[in-house]
């Protein structure tokens, strides 16, 4: 089943073009990488799918199981099954983790005209999820990442993940900022969480993260285009060449070069 | 903040839920304020001679006074304070000896703003005292706190049942030279809470007050006194609302605790009159002074807040640590939006040894509001090892908005232990991103955020207080942001 197909998309920030004609296609049960170097608009694709405020979409289209996401508004795609794990997680003083995760589960439940979980329903649900990113009590009843180390936070969105179960997970940088431990927790809990009907794309600058998970298709992207798909093989060949050699062999758009 | 925007804007159309007027007969004096007019409220009242002459000193008084404070980071036109009313009471045929005999109408007004005021309330486990614009009109379970020798009634009633304790105590914390609003209020006010509690009892109930302005173009002065004897303990809170109106009415209270040994009293406000419209039109002016004087050894006070209503609010509940090992609190959240003003605060005394304070501040600025934390903490020579921890946190929503913070410390002797900490932080696009990207729409996650912010507050609210004050600060963040 096709869960997200991205058309030609052009988004502007601030007036900027960043991405000049993204195309796209991820189908259920699969898992997609995309590789690029700083600045290629990696992290811009991840908030345009989310719906983030401030990023205009100028061209193209996005479908989210058909359907067309931009006009929705970011809480819905969330409850429709898009799940963002942020790059910078963010602290929400005061606002207990469990609070925060069952006011949002519940949320998405009612959309979907399921009954609110109760306190103690929620309790036996999550832990459950718990042990699939070695989550303790202790970080569940702190206030939503507040002082919680880098490692702590990014286990933090992949628990998120887990308790909200979406169809497509869209994950950016997670493995940035984490050391090998903590890296292979977080992607233990994201090979846990594959499945026949979920579909992961992993935003990614490095390819250690793919040695933990694999992909089935990993993608280049390059000042705002995909220029390369291939296998999990090309991510190696990108670690060793750097991602010179592409910009050589592409077609570079003058505006990318100012 | 374009997504945030629009729904905040969408609660921004929820109007204030007690603006209504309820048409109810009144008996009203004339405009203006002269010595025949306090002779006219102290009659109305059947009041002791000893009353009436307590007012018309505080009335000369006040006439010496130059004018309101002028120090307070507030602006409003001048008032005109011969142009008010001072004493509206709902006409009552005659006084009513049970709630049965109270008059449906008012029954209805007090249901409307959820008041537990019957009986069957029982189960609330809250006492309460309800005034209406001048007058008290009902106070429950009455005799059930007098089995226990706790004495709980309108302040009218205080002054004809228990004169020698009201002589006692009625300005002794607040004195009527304490400054212009106290000054006024002690020649005019009309009615209010006082409360007693005897020697080693602790109050097995929560005891509250409502007060209603309801009147036009009245000015409502009531005051509170509470009276913890030795050893005994209590917990009161007080809530506020008023119809919305056009014009500014006035609110001047003055309320006085006194806790002696051993003591303990719990003071909560949930302050919500009328704002005004969201272009700052219309709305109450809270001048209040509040002070408690923990009297005796061991013995505290604390005083919990949410101030969400009034176009200005300028408010300072203070505690004189007296006592030996005494300590005050002071817990607020005070949230200003569309063009509302409030410079509220807390004032510590420490005199006697060994003395604490605690005061955590939450203002939450929105709209083009506007909030001042202003505190005042002071170590006197005598004082040995006082402590006083202060926390003042700002948040600010949207960028026409401000908040300012005054903290005062004195210190004359040298064993104190100060801290202060203060913040300001303005509510991010990214976390309401945050929250809409988990689901969440981003009016829950505003709200979510501004009672995480409050949390340290809330928490010092009694159960159902805490419930109210959360609902409050959503219904009260309208258009809070743009």
């Amino acid at each position: 089943m096709r869960m997200l197909e991205i058309k030609n998309l052009h988004v502007k920030v601030e007036n900027n073009e960043i991405l000049h004609g993204v195309n796209l296609k991820v189908n259920a049960g699969e898992v997609h990488a995309i590789m690029g170097p700083n600045g290629s608009g990696k992290s811009t694709l991840a908030k345009v799918l989310a719906g983030r405020d401030g990023y205009v979409v100028t061209e193209g289209e996005i479908l989210y199981e058909g359907k067309n996401l931009l006009p929705m508004l970011p809480e819905d795609r969330a409850r429709e099954g898009i799940f963002l794990g942020f790059q910078y997680p963010v602290e929400i003083p005061g606002v207990s983790n469990m609070y925060f995760l069952k006011t949002a589960l519940n949320s998405i439940r009612t959309y979907r005209g399921l009954d609110e979980l109760d306190a103690m329903d929620f309790l036996a649900y999550i832990k459950e999820k718990m042990k699939i990113v070695d989550m303790d009590d202790g970080l569940i009843n702190r206030a939503v990442n507040e002082g919680f180390s880098g490692g702590e936070k990014k286990r933090n969105e992949i628990f998120q993940m887990a308790v909200l179960e979406p169809k497509l997970a869209i994950l950016d940088e997670t493995d940035s900022g984490l050391d090998i431990d903590a890296l292979r927790i977080v992607a233990q809990g994201i090979n846990a969480l594959r499945s026949e009907d979920r579909a992961t794309v992993l935003v990614t600058h490095y390819q250690r993260l793919l040695n933990y998970i694999v992909p089935d298709t990993v993608h280049v992207l390059l000042d705002g285009r995909i220029v390369k798909s291939g296998s999990k093989e090309m991510a190696l060949e990108l670690e060793d060449k750097g991602y010179g050699w592409l910009e050589e062999e592409t077609l570079v758009r003058p505006e990318a070069n100012s | 903040m374009n997504a945030a925007n629009s729904s905040i804007r969408e609660l921004a159309n929820k109007e204030y839920k007690y603006g209504f007027v309820t048409e109810i007969e009144t008996d009203t004096i004339p405009r203006g304020l002269n010595e025949d007019i306090i002779r006219l409220i102290s009659e109305k009242k059947h009041e002791p001679e000893f009353m009436l002459q307590w007012r018309l000193k505080a009335f000369r008084h006040w006439l010496t006074l130059e004018g309101e404070p002028t120090w307070a980071n507030v602006h409003y036109p001048p008032i005109d304070y011969q142009a008010l009313y001072y004493y509206s009471a709902p006409k009552l045929k005659n006084k009513p000896k049970s709630l049965d005999e109270v008059d449906p109408q008012l029954l209805e007004t007090y249901e409307k703003l959820g008041i537990p005021l019957r009986e069957r309330e029982l189960l609330a486990g809250v006492a309460v005292d309800a005034v209406f614009d001048s007058i008290s009109v009902a106070t429950t379970f009455k005799d059930k706190l007098a089995e226990l020798g706790i004495i709980f009634c309108s302040f009218s009633d205080a002054v004809q049942n228990h004169p020698d304790l009201v002589k006692k105590y009625l300005g002794s914390v607040v004195p009527h030279t304490d400054n212009f609003f106290a000054a006024l209020n002690s020649a005019v006010f009309s009615d209010g809470s006082f409360c007693y509690i005897p020697k080693g009892v602790r109050c097995p109930m929560e005891l509250s007050t409502y007060f209603r302005i309801n009147a036009a173009s009245t000015g409502q002065f009531e005051r509170t006194l509470i009276v913890a004897e030795e050893g005994s303990q209590v917990s009161y809170l007080e809530g506020c609302t008023a119809p919305m109106r056009d014009e500014n009415q006035l609110h001047a209270a003055v309320v006085e605790l006194i806790a002696m040994d051993n003591a303990k009293i719990k003071y909560s406000t949930v302050q919500n009159w009328y704002p005004g419209d969201k272009n700052g039109k219309g709305g109450i002016y809270n001048f209040v002074t509040k002070r408690g004087l923990c009297k005796g050894v061991n013995s505290k006070i604390s005083w919990t807040q949410v101030e969400t209503g009034s176009a200005i609010t300028w408010k300072y509940p203070g505690c004189i640590l007296q006592g030996d090992n005494s300590i005050g609190e002071f817990y607020s959240v005070a949230l200003t939006n569309n063009y509302q003003q409030a410079d509220t605060g807390t004032k510590m005394i420490h005199i006697g040894k060994n003395t604490r304070s605690t005061i955590v501040s939450k203002g939450i600025s929105a709209g083009r509001g506007q909030n001042t934390y202003r505190g005042m903490v002071k170590i006197m020579k005598r004082a040995d090892n006082a402590r006083n921890y202060s926390r003042c946190d700002s948040l600010l929503l949207g960028d026409k908005c401000s908040a300012h913070t005054f903290p005062y410390i004195e210190v004359k002797n040298p064993t104190a232990q100060m801290e202060h900490e203060a913040s300001t932080s303005k509510i991010g696009e990214d976390q309401i991103f945050y929250c809409q990207q988990r689901g969440i729409s981003s009016e829950a996650a505003v709200s979510m955020i501004v009672n995480g912010f409050c949390k340290e507050v809330f928490r010092e609210l009694p159960m159902e207080f805490a419930v109210e004050a959360q609902k409050l600060l959503g219904v009260s963040l309208e258009g809070s942001v743009g």
